[in-house]
C-alpha cells in the first residue's frame, strides 16, 4: 500500500487544503476562491493523478463526514434562537418559504426533464436549493445520487451569492428582509454568507430561510416527485 | 462535552427510530433538529449544555461534506454528458427562487403592514 493512501495521510492532506484556501479567501474577500469547490477540485486531482480510488479515500473521509448528520441536527440552535423573530411574522415567513420551496424543487425537475435530462440526473436536481448535508440527505432518501447533488448544491450556491442581490435589484425587490430571506432561501450556506457581510441582521433573516426552506423541501421533494411521476 | 455530544447524538437517534418505525421519506437529522428545537423550547434541554458542540457543527458546516463531494469524480462522465439540462435547470430554477421568493414575501408584508395602520385609523 503507498503510504499517500493511508487514512492519516489523506485527512491531513484535506484537512490541509481546505484550511489553506479558507485562510486564501480570508485575504483576498473573493467569492471564486470557494473553499468547498477548491478543496474538491484540488482533492480529486491529487487522486486521480496517483491512481486512488474514491472508495479508497471514503476509507478516510468518513471520519469527516460522521459529522454531517450532526451539523444538521446542530441547526436547531439557531432556529430556536429565531423562533421569536419568526412568531412575530410567521404568515409571510412560512408562506414565502413555501412558494420558494415548491417553485425550487417543480422548477429544477421540469427544466430538467425539459431537456432530457436523465432520471438519476433528475432526482438528484430536485433538492439542490438547500443546504449540502441536508441535499445529500435528502437525495440518497428520494433514491437520487448525492455526491452529484453535492455538485449541483455548490455551484447553485456560488451562483446565487454571487447574483442574487443583483437579480432581485433588477427586478425591483426593495425590501431588505424580502431580499435576505430570499438569499438564504435560494442560495443556502453561501447566499447567507453574502448576506451575513451586509449586516448581522440580513445574516439572521437569510439564516432562517436556508432552515426553513432545508425544512420544506425535505418534506415536500418526494410528494413532489410523487405527483410528476418520477419516482 | 460528552454530555453535549449526548444531547446531539440522542436527537438523532431518536429521528432514526422514528424513520425506522413510521417509514417517513424526512431525513433522519431533519427530525432530530426538529426535536433539539422542540426540546430547547419546552427547556427539557439546556442551550448551554449544547453551545459549544453546536458551535463547533454549524462553524464547520460546510467542510463535513467534502468527502462526500469528492464522491462527484465518480460521476464526471454523466455531469458532462448532461452539462446543458444540468446547468440550465439548477440556473434557472436558482433565479426563480429568488424572485418568487422575495416577491412573495414582499407582498405579504405590504399587506400586512396596510392592515396593521388601517387598524389604528
Amino acid at each position: 500500500m503507498k503510504l499517500i493512501s493511508e487514512p492519516y495521510v489523506l485527512l491531513t492532506i484535506t484537512v490541509g487544503i481546505y484550511w489553506l484556501t479558507k485562510y486564501l479567501q480570508n485575504k483576498t474577500n473573493s467569492v471564486f476562491l470557494n473553499p468547498i469547490l477548491i478543496t474538491i477540485i484540488v482533492v480529486i486531482l491529487i487522486l486521480e493523478s496517483t491512481g486512488i480510488s474514491y472508495s479508497t479515500y471514503h476509507e478516510s473521509g468518513k471520519y469527516i463526514e460522521f459529522f454531517l448528520k450532526p451539523s444538521i441536527v446542530a441547526l436547531g440552535v439557531p432556529l430556536y434562537l429565531q423562533l421569536g423573530k419568526i412568531k412575530k411574522q410567521v404568515i409571510p415567513i412560512v408562506i414565502s418559504q413555501l412558494v420558494g420551496s415548491i417553485v425550487g424543487i417543480v422548477s429544477g425537475v421540469l427544466i430538467a426533464s425539459w431537456l432530457g435530462a436523465s432520471k438519476d440526473v433528475i432526482i438528484s436536481i430536485a433538492p439542490k436549493s438547500v443546504t449540502t448535508p441536508l441535499a445529500m440527505d435528502i437525495s440518497s432518501t428520494i433514491g437520487g445520487i448525492p455526491a452529484l447533488t453535492a455538485a449541483m448544491v455548490v455551484i447553485v450556491g456560488i451562483f446565487g451569492s454571487v447574483t442574487g442581490f443583483k437579480i432581485m435589484q433588477l427586478f425591483k425587490i426593495k425590501n431588505p428582509i424580502s431580499k435576505s430571506l430570499s438569499m438564504g432561501t435560494a442560495g443556502h450556506g453561501l447566499g447567507t454568507a453574502e448576506a451575513m457581510a451586509v449586516s448581522q441582521r440580513f445574516g439572521a433573516y437569510s439564516s432562517m430561510g436556508l432552515i426553513l426552506n432545508g425544512l420544506f423541501t425535505a418534506i415536500f421533494t418526494p410528494i413532489i416527485l410523487k405527483i410528476l411521476g418520477i419516482i | 462535552m460528552i454530555r453535549q455530544l449526548f444531547v446531539i447524538l440522542i436527537c438523532l437517534a431518536l429521528g432514526e427510530t422514528i424513520v425506522y418505525f413510521t417509514g417517513i421519506k424526512i431525513p433522519s437529522s431533519i427530525i432530530g433538529m426538529l426535536l433539539l428545537t422542540t426540546g430547547l423550547q419546552l427547556k427539557i434541554i439546556k442551550l448551554k449544555w449544547i453551545k459549544n458542540i453546536s458551535d463547533f457543527l454549524l462553524d464547520n458546516m460546510v467542510f463535513f461534506f467534502i468527502p462526500p463531494g469528492v464522491a462527484i469524480m465518480c460521476y464526471l462522465d454523466l455531469i458532462s454528458e448532461e452539462l446543458i439540462p444540468i446547468l440550465s435547470a439548477i440556473l434557472g430554477s436558482t433565479i426563480l427562487v429568488l424572485l418568487s421568493t422575495s416577491f412573495t414575501h414582499q407582498i405579504l408584508r405590504k399587506i400586512k403592514f396596510k392592515k396593521r395602520s388601517s387598524n389604528k385609523k
